[in-house]
């Protein structure tokens, strides 16, 4: 059984642990009821149900004539139709399905009138899309950001003033500034000049979502870089003396023994580092990018269920660090078995 | 095979320690030299010395005629044909027993994975411990975990052998297993230099013992005349403790 830390013996009786078990629930649902009946009374209507076509949803669509003509041919393509119309702005012809129009050949048409109205295919809805650019930079930021951390984190326990220092340098000018004032940097004042530079050379100029990856690896391999030190440090100078003594260099003794070692100290730390980043990656709104904070501001412009949206937002950045920090602890169980 | 000319090295911290004061020694191939001498006396440092674990302020070693402290020399390669054994073993504990024998002969010698495998196996064989190789470290007792780390040295066919008190931190019942491996080494005219408080093992295989103190070395000689008639009476004193 697992050992408790308090050595005193609390709630041996069942029934009050199952007393306690219950407590528990009846405050959740008073907190969750208090806010409830309090939104209720300053009169917000609560529209769950509008949530879900914020994860996918049907387009309304509607064409409209563009000119003066009239209906060329109606003639079905597999199980849609084809509706061909020649006006004076040119014959076009709109592939859309049964029902959705009331035209027969040779009816006349004139601008603005609607060739038909229906529902268009599935497409994913605004939230999930930021959804997806979260986890897109989060991912490709977390591969940077532990590049980073690992050759600076060697670097900095390395004896070499060039190596050293540049990491110390590296790690304090990153960690003395809010991420926000370097996003703005790498946004602003790095993507500036180097889009112009870019543009100069012919080169189309780089995404907003590249700054932010940027901006987010080089800051979190600045925190990484430390946790990857005293990962090193957490090592018994012993080994690096076997491995250096057999004849290796620096680099094979780093990577071959003392890192996969110091993994194991590693990982925890790190793992926390990327539940901040994926937390962090909110401030790249600023940036004009659309990840998940700024799609669901966006949602709440058009809908105005501010407290819906907002909500699923948290629920949503949750449900990805929760699922993070779950399989860290299972890598955490794989590498502490020995 | 090894000269080592005038050197000097001194710790300042924690607070200055001169380790070593101008020792000098020539170590013959095939030699068996035992160091010993009390605690604190430099031991470790001159071994250390001897593949550049520590570097000396003062003086020059030269390990077949290459100077080790030159920092043009390439050390891993000078290294490469050392094995050192260590007090506390130092195995990788991230490694098979099979993994902690080839790894070095992977990343240093660059031997293909059948050609490390059957030299694993046969030092394992031979330090008595074939039946572990796929064991981990932390399975291990003390004394297999040093036959081990004998055979990771081995692997490297080093034509020299350091070992820094392999016994010392063994249990009473393990140091003979382990000083057996090390006398068949010996036998086979291995060049060893060994620091070790085990003076039967100094007296069977010992070409030449040397007795150090703060830092110098304060006599050598064969294990006969050293043990039956020491010179100086700090040796005296020492055998006098010790024996
Ligand atoms: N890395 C170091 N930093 C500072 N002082 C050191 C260092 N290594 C050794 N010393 C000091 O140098 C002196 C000689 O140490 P050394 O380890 O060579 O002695 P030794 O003869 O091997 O002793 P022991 O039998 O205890 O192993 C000691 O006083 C020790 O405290
Ligand atoms: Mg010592």
């Amino acid at each position: 059984m697992k050992q408790n830390i308090s050595n005193i013996k609390r709630l041996s009786n069942p029934f009050a642990y199952v007393l306690s078990v219950c407590g528990f629930f009846v405050l959740l649902f008073m907190v969750i009821g208090s806010v409830y009946y309090a939104t209720v009374a300053v009169d917000y209507h609560w529209r769950w149900f509008k949530v879900p076509q914020y994860f996918m949803y049907q387009p309304d669509i509607t064409l409209y004539s563009e000119g003066f003509g009239e209906i060329e041919s109606v003639s079905p393509n597999k199980d849609k139709f084809d509706v061909t119309v020649t006006t004076d702005a040119g014959e076009r012809t709109y592939t859309v399905p049964k029902g959705s129009f009331d035209w027969t050949e040779g009816d006349l048409v004139s601008p603005g009138d609607m060739i038909a109205t229906y529902e268009g295919d599935w497409q994913p809805g605004i939230l999930a899309k930021g959804m997806w650019v979260t986890l897109k930079i989060s991912f490709i930021s977390t591969i940077f950001g532990i590049l980073l951390g690992i050759i600076g984190g060697v670097a900095r326990v390395s004896d070499t003033p060039v190596l050293k220092w540049s990491s110390i340098t590296y790690v304090e000018i990153i960690r003395g500034s809010p991420l926000l004032v370097q996003i703005m940097i790498f946004y602003f004042v790095l993507g500036t000049t180097m889009n112009k530079i870019l543009l100069m050379n012919g080169i189309p100029k780089l995404d907003p979502e590249w700054y932010g990856i940027m901006a987010l690896s080089v800051f979190t391999g600045a925190y990484v870089v430390e946790i990857v030190r005293a990962g090193i440090e957490s090592i018994h100078p012993g080994q690096v003396e076997a491995a250096r003594s057999s004849g290796m260099t620096y680099f094979q003794c780093m990577f071959h023994i003392i890192l996969p070692q110091a993994l194991r100290t590693i990982l925890p730390p790190l793992a926390g580092q990327f539940i901040n980043l994926i937390k962090d990656s909110s401030l790249l709104g600023m940036i004009s990018i659309r990840e998940l904070t700024k799609a669901t501001r966006e949602g709440i412009t058009t809908s105005l269920q501010t407290f819906e949206l907002w909500i699923v937002c948290a629920i949503l950045y949750l449900m990805m660090t929760f699922t993070l920090s779950m399989c860290v602890q299972y890598l955490e169980r794989r590498t502490a078995t020995r | 095979m090894i000269d080592v000319k005038h050197i000097y090295k001194t710790f300042y911290v924690p607070h200055e320690v001169k380790a070593l004061v101008d020792v000098s020694n020539t170590i013959e191939a095939g030699e068996v030299v035992v160091v010993i001498g009390p605690s604190g006396s430099g031991k470790s440092t001159f071994l250390r010395c001897l593949n550049r674990l520590e570097t000396a302020d003062h003086g020059q070693i030269l390990v077949d005629g290459v100077d080790i402290f030159d920092p043009k020399t390439n050390i891993n390669k000078v290294r490469a044909e050392m094995g050192m054994v260590f007090q506390s073993f130092n195995l990788y504990p991230h490694l098979s027993v099979m993994g902690n024998v080839t790894m070095a002969q992977k990343l240093v010698r660059n031997r293909p994975k059948k050609e490390r495998d059957e030299k694993a196996l046969m030092l394992l064989e031979k330090v008595g411990i074939a039946n572990k190789a796929k064991a981990w470290p932390s399975n291990l007792s003390g004394g297999q975990q040093q036959r081990v780390a004998i055979a990771r040295a081995l692997a490297m066919d080093p034509k020299i052998m350091l070992f820094d008190e392999p016994t010392s931190a063994l249990d009473p019942e393990m140091i003979g297993e382990v000083l057996e491996v090390m006398k068949t080494l010996a036998k086979e005219g291995m060049t060893m230099v060994c620091v070790t408080h085990e003076m039967g093992f100094a007296r069977e295989v010992g070409d030449r013992v040397i007795f150090m103190d703060e830092g110098m070395i304060v006599e050598e000689g064969t294990p006969e005349h050293f043990f039956k008639n020491p010179t100086h009476d700090r040796t005296k004193l020492f055998l006098k403790q010790i024996l």
